[in-house]
């Protein structure tokens, strides 16, 4: 894109917003105008401003339009593009502005140029999402040509410098996506271990124990966890958990490395306490105040109340918290690589380092891959088994949360 | 109607923050029977109500002061434990909350958390028993797994009634029970305090004129944080002595 053209997108702007405003004013006048000299009482079908707003869509919609049109149809006549791009939106102003008059129902026309403008651009969020999963499905089907889904599903053995079987062909290595869907099994049950008690009991406290100063200085803190970059989470289970769990189990006699799929686990349930925490006490909160107004009046203490008449209310949203936390942890990637280590074990065990489906996916695309291999093809595949995954829970959580809703309401 | 006293209240003051929604209340509230509160919205009938089992406390910001025995005891003594005097105050709110738990689980949840009962058994007698009381045993004793919440409103308030009564309170409070009722469920619900009051103590906030002078045996009439008269309900609807109770029972404030 040439310089200019940066400028003339700039000038539409400025053009479409001083018509937005020359138009309007006309109107104004004339409204004033009519008031003054016309025929009693003449009325104006659309306020002043509409007149305003009819002149700022149509030049920048006519605008924008030739501009893609020209660089789409004429490429680098640059000059022509300018000129016509002035020509068009003066036209649009001028005809708007010859339509100023009482009759003219621009209201309607500027409704139903926000209707339009609003529907192309959630349009555009839809085709993008529907993009990116059709060329993750279609990339993954040219994977699953090199490699049956079925021993990718459950192959054992993950290793995509080596043949999976002897008489194969056709495939450079081994990917059977088992240790890597276990590991990430792993990682994410120890980060719910992590933070679903601890979240809950936090969101307990906020909600029904802290005074609301207590409250109120309690949750911005939690919720500053949430901002903390992953990447910092990653050195701190790198440089401090991961000794600190070697250092503890070399005292016990088991020899653990210091990249452990505990480690990652542990701060990556650190990570999630505040989306557990905050949304679970929403929840409570959410709760209506009656049920809890019955329950003390009838005696109950406040922990009865919680458990036997609260938490039951909120247990449909609580869990849709959960599931909303298990996959951010599932598609957490830096945390893992930098604590969890590479090693694609076929393990269940929480003291070896295993790898995920994140960082599998980091490790086929990144230093030079050659994009039609069957390396590369198998992060796209990994991808998809991702997305199915994340999909499903928030299907589900968010299922969940609307029948909260309904049953909380009636 | 025994001339016993329930309640002895003085100088019950209660403060929102800064605001101070009761200046001093003194009233005797008698043992049997029904003393119905009214006055004009916001005069703070809700809030004297909430004194007796000492509710407000849930609100954060209520401050009480003064005095309220029960039977000679200081229900606001340090020592005395709220949920143990709500298990003696039973109350009923304006909008019917049952728990979303099964009919059953509602009426059985205050006998459960004060162990009032020792086998299935008692439990099941005891609740059909409260159901009965609050009449609503014949319409739900086969459904009794059901949600409590899918009853309509007059049987949810019923059930509410059921769950207050299924401790055995001394006193009922309820604030204005009918409300959120139909005028037959309402004729339902004050044929039951009728039926009740010949046991509890029940204190009852209305808004309807006419409800207050069917129901109760004695009337208290508030205005702005004060009680202005207190007589027997006969006498407050004929012949008050006060001119704004006087206009509020005929319609002119309010
Ligand atoms: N939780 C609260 N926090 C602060 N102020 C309150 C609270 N509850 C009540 N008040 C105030 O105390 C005063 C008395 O309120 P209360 O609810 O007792 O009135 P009421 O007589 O029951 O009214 P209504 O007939 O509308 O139910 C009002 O001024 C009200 O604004
Ligand atoms: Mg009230």
């Amino acid at each position: 894109m040439e310089i200019i053209q940066l400028y003339t997108l700039l000038l539409i702007g400025v053009l479409s917003i001083g018509g937005f405003a020359y138009n309007r004013n006309v109107a104004r006048a004339s409204v004033r105008a009519l008031r003054q000299s016309g025929p009693a009482e003449t009325r104006w079908h659309s306020h002043p401003n509409y007149h305003g707003y009819l002149t700022g869509w149509s030049v920048a919609l006519v605008g924008f339009g030739l501009f893609i049109i020209f660089n789409l149809v004429f490429p680098n006549q640059v000059a022509l593009q300018t000129v016509s791009i002035l020509l068009g939106t003066s036209l649009a102003g001028l005809l708007v502005f010859k339509k100023i008059a009482p009759a003219f129902p621009a209201r309607i026309y500027t409704e139903r140029f926000i209707k339009t403008t609003l529907l192309a651009l959630s349009g555009l969020a839809i085709l993008t999402t529907f993009g990116i999963v059709f060329s993750l499905i279609f990339e993954s089907l040219r994977f699953f040509a090199d490699v049956p889904l079925f021993d990718f599903l459950t192959g054992l053995k993950w290793s995509p410098q080596t043949a999976v079987r002897s008489d194969q062909i056709g495939s450079s290595g081994a990917f059977g996506a088992v240790p890597v869907l276990l590991g990430t099994f792993i990682i994410m049950a120890i980060a719910i271990g992590v933070a679903g008690p601890v979240g809950l009991m936090i969101a307990i406290y906020l909600s029904e124990y802290a005074s609301r100063r207590m409250r109120a200085i309690v949750k911005p803190i939690i919720e500053i966890l949430a901002g903390i970059p992953t990447v910092v989470f990653g050195f701190f289970a790198l440089l401090t958990v991961g000794p600190a769990i070697r250092n503890l189990t070399d005292a016990l006699g088991i020899a653990v490395p210091t990249q452990s799929a505990l480690s990652a686990g542990v701060v990556m349930g650190v990570m999630i306490i505040p989306l557990i925490s905050s949304l679970s006490d929403d929840v409570i909160n959410a709760v209506p105040r009656s049920l809890r107004d019955g329950a003390y009046a009838l005696g109950a203490t406040k922990s009865e109340t919680m458990k036997q008449v609260i938490f039951p209310s909120a247990l449909p949203g609580i869990m849709a918290a959960f599931l909303l936390a298990i996959s951010r942890a599932i598609g957490e990637t830096m945390i893992v690589v930098m604590a969890a280590g590479r090693a694609a074990n076929l393990t269940g065990n929480p003291f070896e380092s295993v790898t995920t489906v994140t960082v599998q996916i980091v490790a086929l695309l990144t230093g030079g891959p050659e994009f039609d291999s069957t390396k590369t093809l198998a992060a796209f595949a990994l991808g998809l088994v991702l997305f199915a995954i994340t999909l499903i829970l928030n299907i589900i959580a968010l299922r969940t949360v609307r029948k909260y809703r309904e049953v909380s309401l009636a | 109607m025994t001339d016993k006293i329930k309640f002895k209240c003085r100088n019950v003051r209660v403060q929102y923050g800064d605001l101070e929604a009761l200046h001093g209340i003194d009233i005797d509230i008698a043992d049997r029977g029904v003393t119905a509160f009214i006055g004009p919205s916001g005069c703070g009938k809700s809030t004297f109500l909430r004194a007796f089992n000492r509710m407000n406390e849930t609100i954060g910001g209520a401050k009480f002061s003064g005095q309220i025995l029960m039977d000679g005891e200081d229900i606001y003594d340090p020592s005395l434990d709220p949920v143990l005097l709500r298990a003696r105050v039973g109350m009923v709110f304006q909008k019917p909350n049952p728990f979303p738990k099964s009919i059953y689980d509602n009426v059985a949840y205050g006998p459960r958390i004060h162990g009032l009962t020792e086998t299935q058994a008692e439990l099941d007698s005891l609740v059909e028993k409260s159901l009965r009381r609050a009449g609503l045993w014949e319409e739900v004793k086969d459904r009794l797994t059901e949600q409590g919440t899918d009853l309509s409103g007059g049987q949810q308030q019923r059930l509410v009634i059921a769950r207050a009564i299924a401790i055995s309170p001394e006193v009922i409070l309820m604030d204005e029970p009918a409300s959120a009722l139909d005028p037959i469920a309402t004729a339902r619900l004050e044929a039951l305090i009728e039926e009740l009051k010949t046991r509890y103590c029940i204190i009852i906030v209305t808004h309807s004129m006419a409800q207050a002078a069917r129901v109760s045996d004695k009337t208290a009439f508030f205005y702005e944080g004060d009680l202005i008269e207190y007589d027997d309900t006969e006498k407050i609807f004929t012949n008050p002595d006060n001119q704004r109770t006087q206009d509020y029972i005929t319609g002119r404030t309010g």
